[in-house]
């Protein structure tokens, strides 16, 4: 889109032309600039010598500490979603009820749980689970899902929500005109629309989960990939600190990257196709979810969404 | 019931209210950097600069996929114990708690150029080149048509931003023990008999902090929405 015109510029001319192309010279000499300092401020602590980076590339490193790690954040992250889906369905449906008793407990809940952080839901969850004496082997992974289940299940109750609000109104007009029940709209006409259509929601959630399963490595020693940095620099490889670092911030962007490519991909497979009524739950309403803020409001960009790089 | 909070231990912290008063300032100059730092990123994004723009996308997509606790616990045995980041602050506490700031506000600005760049692109380009016909030159595109409708659609999205920052100060517990998770950290594992109490306590303490802040902006953002 470099030479298209924008919502702020027109088309460069040739003036604009020669002045971008100074912005440009300015900025690629401080990024030069910047870089090269961090490399010798890296430099000055000997932390470029090959002896800290290449453990890395030996196998062992990879099947004794990154791999059993990974797999553990993956079985976190997909028990938490598959257990917070059918809480957030319920959650969802019940702050759309048409009773109040219903209605405002399930608020409550939802309100309550997007409010609290998920790292003291963590440690909460270690605690009720060690008085309940539960083997210390298994206790991380139980605290780490517990806690992203309660948080997670209160956010897809959002995008349950948001979801059954995106469909068009006639779909629910015409199951009453049918004279359906109440319960027989939402579970034969819009909850399965609603499902497809949250289906990229539902994905990009999982970057957030995935995301927070180094939380539960970081405090409540889950073996995830974040917890190889305790172990990794000491053991037999003796990869550097940072190196480590480097090597497990890579894991999770290529993991993510993935994650987010898939969810992208449902969602113009979704806005495409014939069938349904092209109701999407974006990835965007989703990715920080605030208490007390309707999700549906959040939506900021409609008209220029699909043009960015 | 509340007679356990008078240990030396918990002290250290300022009690219950030092603690969730360090969240606040964490809070605080985490999101005056993200704003500063955000908006860069958004200029550059928007801007018709390729290198700029490719240089501020490839950070957002970057930084957004990694988790917080990496970058946190980054600054902490990367930037501090590695190459010997003072950030000039002079003892741990201090020190701890610029690199967290330092960590948070380069996670927190991907979100916050997102909004912003999301808030500029509701503006139909229609309205844009209506402004350019009628001889507006562009600093008046900006501050009459495309701006004004801008901000008032970026207030929700930012506000969602400030809270889940809010919520997510309390990685820092993963590097220093200053502020509220790591006093609860600390609070759960000794008083074994008031676990339910030491939870509600924090979480009513992270609830007071962000729902009332959530639907004030909420509403706010509502008020102010362009209507199309």
């Amino acid at each position: 889109m470099s030479q298209q015109a924008s919502v702020l510029y027109d088309a460069p001319g040739p003036r604009a032309k020669q002045r971008n192309a100074i912005y440009t010279v300015l900025f690629v000499a401080a990024l030069a600039l910047a870089a090269w300092w961090f490399i010798s401020e890296l430099d000055a602590r000997n932390q470029l010598e090959a002896e800290s980076w290449t453990p890395l590339l030996e196998a062992g490193v990879w099947t004794d500490f990154f791999i059993p790690g990974l797999l553990n954040t993956l079985q976190a992250a997909f028990l938490s979603i598959l257990i917070a889906l059918p809480i957030g369905a319920l959650l969802g449906i019940a702050r759309l009820s048409e009773h109040a008793w219903i209605r405002w407990p399930a608020a409550v809940w939802v309100e309550f749980f997007r409010a609290t952080p998920v790292l003291i839901l963590m440690l909460f969850s270690r605690e009720l689970y060690r008085m309940a004496g539960v083997d210390s082997e298994i206790l991380p992974l139980y605290a780490v899902v517990t806690g992203l289940v309660l948080y997670n299940g209160s956010v897809l109750a959002e995008v349950v929500r948001a979801g059954i609000l995106s469909l068009p109104r006639g779909q629910s007009e015409a199951a009453d005109a049918l004279g359906m029940r109440r319960s027989q709209v939402m579970t034969s006409v819009l909850l399965p629309q609603a499902v497809t259509a949250m289906l990229p929601a539902i994905v990009s959630q999982l970057v957030v989960i995935v995301k927070d399963t180094a939380i539960g490595g970081a405090v409540v020693r889950f073996e995830e990939v974040i917890a190889q940095l305790r172990p990794l620099p000491t053991s037999d490889y003796r990869p550097s600190v940072i190196a480590t670092l480097t090597a497990i911030a890579i894991i999770f962007i290529i993991l993510n990257f993935i994650l987010t490519a898939f969810a992208n991909w449902l969602e113009r497979w979704l806005r495409r196709r014939k069938k349904g009524t092209g109701a999407v739950v974006t990835t965007d309403m989703v990715e920080e979810q605030a208490p007390g803020v309707r999700l549906e409001d959040t939506e900021a960009d409609v008209a220029g969404r699909k043009d960015d790089g | 019931m509340f007679d356990f909070l008078d240990k030396p231990l918990y002290a250290e912290y300022g009690g219950i209210l030092g603690a969730f008063w360090v969240t606040i300032q964490l809070t605080f100059f985490s999101a005056i950097g993200s704003l500063i730092w955000g908006t860069v990123l958004a200029a550059m994004r928007v801007g018709p600069v390729p290198i700029m723009r490719w240089f501020a996308t490839a950070y957002v997509n970057i930084v957004r996929n990694v988790p917080l606790t990496v970058i946190i616990v980054g600054s902490s045995v990367v930037l501090a114990d590695q190459l010997l980041w003072t950030l000039g602050g002079s003892d741990t506490r201090e020190i701890s708690f610029r690199l967290a700031v330092l960590g948070f506000t380069l996670y927190t600005s991907c979100f916050v150029c997102e909004s912003l760049r999301s808030g500029i692109n509701t503006v139909p380009i229609g309205q844009a080149e209506a402004a350019r016909a009628l001889g507006l030159t562009f600093f008046q595109v900006l501050r009459i048509v495309v701006l004004p409708q801008a901000f008032r659609s970026v207030v929700a999205p930012l506000a969602s931003v400030l809270i889940a920052l809010t919520k997510n100060t309390t990685v820092t517990a993963a590097i220093a023990g200053i502020e509220a998770a790591a006093l609860m950290a600390a609070m759960i594992e000794r008083e074994s008999d008031k676990v339910l109490l030491v939870f509600g306590i924090f979480a009513v303490g992270f609830v007071i902090l962000t729902l009332p802040m959530g639907m004030f902006l909420g509403w706010v953002a509502k008020k102010v929405s362009v209507k199309r």
